[in-house]
């Protein structure tokens, strides 16, 4: 098993690799000059050769690859061309603001998730089952912005006006120091995950309740109770750990359409401002940080599916 | 089995599920209203999708103006049709490409199915949201960069199913006559190999449509795909819902066009993915994202 995991890490490692000189390469699609790009048709040629001299862009390529690299790896990502700060500074709340998002996101659509999936495979062919298969197919279609404003017509403006639609961040001030203002954001980011977990589970629920094991345990006379939480779900838990695992690396994705849309402050919306502004440092910081991201709840994932998979640990034993 | 009975038997079967014949009713409305919008809708309200139609902001005419005083369902009317044709050229784009690449794969075997498959793994390690950014920032929102991007991205995730589904038929008896006529390769793969893995590709397909759809209106809402000042939806409702209170249909009715549209590709493709299940040995049927991610 050790082995196993070794390899799937070394893989996720290599493709880290990857990943980053990917990022760099996106940099050589600037058209023509990249300093004039950046700063458009007006800039001086001081301050272009001021940026070229800044960015590095007089080297070969490789050597600018090798120095953007080193910078990575010691925690220097450059800096903002907006901002003319350091990127890591510029990142560094907004970071923690963004994980806010994604963790609370994450909590309630894992516990919703597999209630709902429990639930509906319980009462299989029921109106219950049915009701929840539907929702979660009409839900999942939704790209994420269409849930978000949907949200703000009815929970911020006309139907029940109760929660603000925009956050608010004076500096200084944390956005979780008003915790209504977090609630529609990670609703909204709930409600998108929360049909590929229910149905994953009920398909894996399915299937364990129609196994010989569960109907050894009735047979046995258990109480249906111990029977679904003893007997049953640990079962299901397994394959369903590395759907949530891969929801969770979507969410990474999903956070930038939602911060924009509820001007929350984190690196969502810093991307989106990076991309208008062809803040080429920042947008490279982002875009490998939620690679990062991805790629190590990917990893998690399957070090998760490695280990509670009897067939795969009988396979190291061999 | 030739490619024709399969195909048949496959839309057959999904067309007996109820969710086909709501999806396919809840699609062609609003793909009706994206095609014939732009013609009807100058005729039926008397502007133009960028001319003036009154003070910004006023609910006259059927759903009311917008902040530059565009008459609203005008601009509704036509908004759709951009959107549309890109997201059908990036699945396109994304199916035929992930196609070939996962045959070639799955086909082939050794060092060439390595290469694309560890090649894929990069690509999937960026949401495909995000690669796309990264692109438009080094670029800038053309359309072909939306389709290409989102095509490219949606590659790697149909490889993985055609590369599957090509290994499950790669050693049947037909195939191995076929080599042992020593048939070339580029035809097996057509003639032999493709027939008989359009089950999984149609679901990839309808799959993509949904997230192509998904991802070109996000991107418009942004403010990074398509640009001003075309009608397009995703952009109405990012320019509109500053008004959202005034007036609110500049913002509703884009919003529930693409949730109609997307809910009704997504019913099309699970009753597709119901009666793929069906046909093979493989029982579970599949979800969106637990496929592609």
């Amino acid at each position: 098993m050790f082995r196993l995991i070794l390899r799937r890490l070394a893989i996720s490692v290599a493709v880290l690799w990857l990943v980053t000189l990917l990022v760099f390469v996106a940099t050589l699609l600037l058209p023509g000059d990249p300093a004039r790009a950046i700063l458009g048709q007006q800039a001086t040629p001081e301050r272009i050769a001021a940026l070229n001299d800044q960015l590095g862009l007089d080297a070969p390529v490789w050597q600018r690859y090798l120095d953007w690299l080193g910078g990575v790896v010691t925690g220097d990502l450059g800096t903002s061309a907006a901002s003319q700060g350091p990127v890591t500074e510029l990142l560094g709340g907004r970071i923690g603001a963004s994980l806010v998002l994604l963790v609370g996101a994450a909590v309630i659509s894992t516990v919703l998730g597999l209630a709902l999936g429990t639930w509906s495979a319980l009462r299989r062919g029921r109106a219950v089952d049915h009701t929840v298969s539907g929702l979660s197919l009409v839900v999942a279609a939704l790209p994420e912005f269409v849930i978000g404003v949907a949200l703000i017509v009815v929970l911020s403006t006309t139907v029940l006006p109760v929660l603000p639609s925009v956050t608010l961040a004076p500096p200084g001030e944390p956005v979780w120091s008003r915790p209504s203002q977090l609630v529609l954001p990670i609703l909204a980011l709930t409600l998108v995950v929360t049909p590929y977990i229910t149905r994953m589970m009920r398909a894996t629920m399915s299937e364990v309740l129609d196994s010989g094991y569960v109907e050894m345990a009735r047979l046995k006379g258990l109480p249906e109770r111990v029977v679904i939480t003893r007997h049953a779900v640990p079962h299901a838990i397994g394959p369903v750990a590395q759907v949530i695992a891969i929801q969770l690396a979507w969410l990474a994705g999903g956070v930038v359409v939602v911060e924009f849309l509820f001007r929350y402050p984190g690196i969502g919306q810093a991307l989106i401002d990076a991309v208008n502004n062809r803040d080429v440092e920042v947008v490279q910081a982002i875009t490998l940080l939620i690679a990062a991201v991805y790629i190590v709840v990917n990893l998690i994932a399957d070090i998760v599916g490695i280990m509670t998979n009897p067939k795969l640990r009988a396979e190291v034993a061999r | 089995m030739t490619a024709t009975t399969t195909q048949s038997t496959l839309l057959r079967r999904a067309w007996a599920l109820p969710q086909a014949k709501i999806g396919l009713a809840l699609t062609v409305v609003v793909v009706g209203v994206a095609v014939l919008g732009p013609w009807v809708g100058p005729w039926l309200t008397g502007h133009d999708t960028t001319s003036f139609a009154g003070k910004p902001f006023q609910s006259g005419g059927i759903a009311g103006t917008d902040g530059l005083g565009r008459d609203v369902f005008t601009r509704f009317l036509s908004g759709g049709l951009t959107l549309l044709i890109y997201a059908v050229l990036a699945t396109a784009l994304g199916l035929v490409l992930g196609a070939v690449l996962g045959m070639l794969a799955g086909y082939s075997g050794g060092w060439l199915d390595s290469l694309i498959m560890r090649g894929s793994d990069v690509l999937l390690s960026f949401p495909q949201l995000v690669f796309a950014l990264l692109a438009i920032a080094m670029i800038g929102p053309e359309g072909w960069l939306l389709v290409l991007v989102i095509g490219i991205t949606h590659a790697p995730r149909v490889a993985r199913v055609a590369r599957q589904a090509t290994v499950a038929v790669k050693d049947a008896d037909f195939i191995r006559a076929a080599r042992m006529y020593a048939m070339p390769r580029r035809r097996i793969l057509l003639r032999e190999v493709l027939p008989n893995i359009t089950g999984p590709l149609m679901v990839e397909l309808g799959l993509r449509l949904t997230y192509s759809i998904g991802y070109v209106a996000s991107l418009s809402f942004l403010g990074l795909g398509i640009q001003p000042p075309t009608a397009d939806w995703g952009l109405m409702i990012n320019e509109n819902r500053i008004a959202l209170v005034v007036e609110p249909w500049g913002v509703l009715l884009p919003v529930l066009a693409i949730a109609v549209l997307t809910v009704g590709t997504n019913l099309i493709t699970d009753s597709l993915a119901s009666a793929a299940a069906g046909t093979s040995q493989s029982g579970k049927p599949q979800t969106a994202k637990e496929a592609s991610a």
